[in-house]
């Protein structure tokens, strides 16, 4: 893609208002997780007891928690967990379901069958249960967290990969290549991927809120990442369990979260209004 | 149509029987043993050894596997390993107060959401309908645990109107109804948005269709045009999504039962995970499984009956 395409898509993805807000809401979450720990005014996981349960002031803007940790901190830094989690399941899904989808579509066509099987199997999982098996067969953790969700993404990007692949083979350029000897490899690698990597861009940054909401979930749950590490569903945790006495606690920590999926749905939506109107419309979690 | 619906039930067969094989290669493939896992780091070779005997791990792997396959055939799930009540005693339990929240919340959901799409369609192209638009990918991209958290925050704890846990008192049927209410909102939210698109969508579609033009040039008043010409047609679509719809609601009323402390499956599960209930949670996942494959299958034979073009395209 040149630079001028480039510069046209950020145009009209910043004269649509919704687009715009979702690219800064995006951005602002981006710096949170980035630069933590020069955002955040005190340590995120360092006690004081006799600090706990202090509602929001000039000291702690947030308040502090059933610990006497910082909020802000902990919700900042939260952020980064959340964005690491997000973008390296994501990214390894996105790959893996590109190189599976290209072979489907592109080699022998009972390979194809089987993949195509295997997908459909893995789509009818339904995500939150098959995470929560995989959690009792290996713990939690972040790296259970990752996993589960590259196993369940792969289908949907492999899906999507294939069908381009399958469009395209038949196509003249393509022909044209292979009548010149070009072997499956450098037809694959040279000229469908860049062809299809475009729309994947797209269905992974859809993605990207979802694996936030669902870390959140897992971690409320307390089948996701450990504690003490920050994680906005830990944090959402031990908001609920003192529900009561500190209704700040869940009121602050939800407001990222609703925050950082709005900004990245927005943002994909206006992604693919500007470059592909035909992709799926996302379902809701 | 018969061939139809026998290929459709076999994939769906072979799609379940896949999932569960997966899921037994996933434990022997994952380093760890189940058993020490449940039982922690201080546990004795002895207990160790009877609890591998109760998940029945001690057999070998295809053993285990034919066991699985050949007892749920029969209905036979596997017992619960703490309380060694049967997996499927527990599971029917729990189902139905699952299932009644998930109905009611896409219930909600439907109504608000054709609200919504008709509304838009109405104002098609004006400032309302573009604020409909935006409230529609606001409402599906809010998690819906969060929903569930801030609802119980301000009309259990603060104003009081509703219960904040538990799914009321067996046989009081008041007391369960005011139960499932916020639950039920908390979960439907998504699905307010979601269907108020797709039925904006489909309207728009419908709206270009011969039918339409002629009642246009009778006359009719638009609102009439919209609920009583359009909507028929294009609500077909969305009634199809639902089937979809209930299978993935009924997977992410976990958080939302969790949240709101209410007995069903999600809460069933979730505590099976906590304590290692290896069995509790192969049989519950293996249930979810069956029955969302059972409506989507459902749900396409009915529409493959509507349609005829369904079926032609799948035996091209």
């Amino acid at each position: 893609m040149s630079s001028g395409a480039d510069r046209s898509l950020l145009r009209s993805l910043v004269s649509d208002p919704m687009g715009a807000l979702g690219l800064v809401l995006v951005l602002l979450f981006l710096a949170m997780a980035l630069f933590a720990p020069w955002l955040a005014p005190a340590d995120p996981v360092k006690l004081d007891v006799t600090q706990k349960f202090q509602p929001p002031s000039l000291t702690h803007w947030a308040g502090t928690d059933q610990l006497g940790r910082d909020l802000l901190s902990r919700i900042i830094y939260g952020a980064r967990t959340a964005v690491s989690i997000a973008v390296t399941s994501v990214g390894l899904a996105g790959l893996i379901g590109l190189l599976l989808g290209m072979i489907a579509g592109y080699g022998p066509r009972w390979l194809d069958a089987i993949l195509v099987l295997l997908f459909d199997s893995l789509s009818s999982l339904p995500m939150i249960l098959f995470a929560l098996a995989v959690i009792t067969v290996i713990g939690p953790g972040t790296s259970t967290l990752i996993l589960v969700v590259v196993i369940v993404s792969i289908p949907g990007y492999a899906r999507l990969i294939r069908a381009q692949t399958l469009g395209l083979s038949g196509a003249d350029f393509i022909q044209a290549e292979r009548a010149m000897g070009a072997g499956p490899v450098r037809v694959l690698l040279r000229h469908l991927l860049p062809n299809v990597v475009g729309p994947l861009v797209i269905l992974l940054s859809m993605d990207i809120p979802v694996v936030i909401m669902l870390e959140a979930g897992l971690s409320y749950l307390n089948l996701g990442v450990r504690p003490p590490t920050p994680s906005w569903g830990n944090i959402l945790y031990d908001g609920y369990t003192s529900l009561r006495s500190a209704p700040y606690m869940v009121l602050i920590a939800g407001l990222p979260l609703v925050l950082s999926t709005l900004g990245f749905t927005f943002l994909g939506e206006g992604l693919r209004d500007a470059l592909d109107p035909k992709l799926r419309h996302g379902v809701p979690r | 149509m018969l061939r139809y619906a026998v290929k459709r039930i076999g994939l769906a067969v072979v799609i379940l029987f896949t999932v569960m094989l997966a899921m037994y290669a996933m434990v022997f493939l994952v380093p760890g043993d189940p058993a020490s896992l449940a039982l922690g780091p201080r546990a004795t070779p002895e207990l160790k050894a009877l609890l591998r005997e109760r998940m029945g791990l001690d057999q070998p792997v295809l053993s285990q596997i034919w066991h699985f396959f050949a007892s749920a055939a029969t209905g036979d799930l596997g017992y619960d390993v703490w309380s060694k009540r049967p997996v499927l005693d527990q599971i029917l339990e729990f189902f139905p107060n699952t299932l009644i929240l998930g109905a009611l919340a896409l219930g909600w959901a439907l109504v608000a959401g054709v609200a919504l799409g008709c509304l838009a369609v109405v104002w098609r192209g004006r400032m309302i309908d573009r604020l409909l638009g935006v409230l529609s990918v606001s409402l599906i991209s809010v998690p819906a645990f969060v929903v569930a958290i801030y609802a119980l925050l301000v009309f259990a704890v603060w104003l009081r109107w509703l219960p904040a846990i538990g799914a009321g008192t067996p046989g009081d049927l008041v007391s369960q109804a005011k139960a499932v209410i916020l639950p039920a909102f908390a979960l439907g939210v998504g699905w307010v948005g979601y269907i108020a698109r797709l039925v904006r969508a489909s309207m728009l579609e419908v709206m270009g269709e011969n039918h339409i033009r002629t009642a246009r040039a009778f006359g009719l008043p638009e609102s009439r045009i919209v609920l009583r010409y359009a909507l028929r047609i294009a609500i077909i679509p969305t009634i199809a999504i639902l089937a979809v719809g209930l299978g993935s609601v009924l997977s992410s009323a976990v958080f939302v039962e969790t949240v709101f402390g209410r007995p069903g499956i999600g809460t069933l599960i979730t505590g099976a995970v906590q304590k290692r209930n290896y069995p509790v949670v192969m049989g519950t996942v293996l249930f979810m499984t069956a029955f969302y494959l059972f409506i989507v299958t459902a749900a396409d034979l009915l529409i493959a009956r509507l349609d005829p073009r369904v079926r032609d395209v799948f035996r091209g």
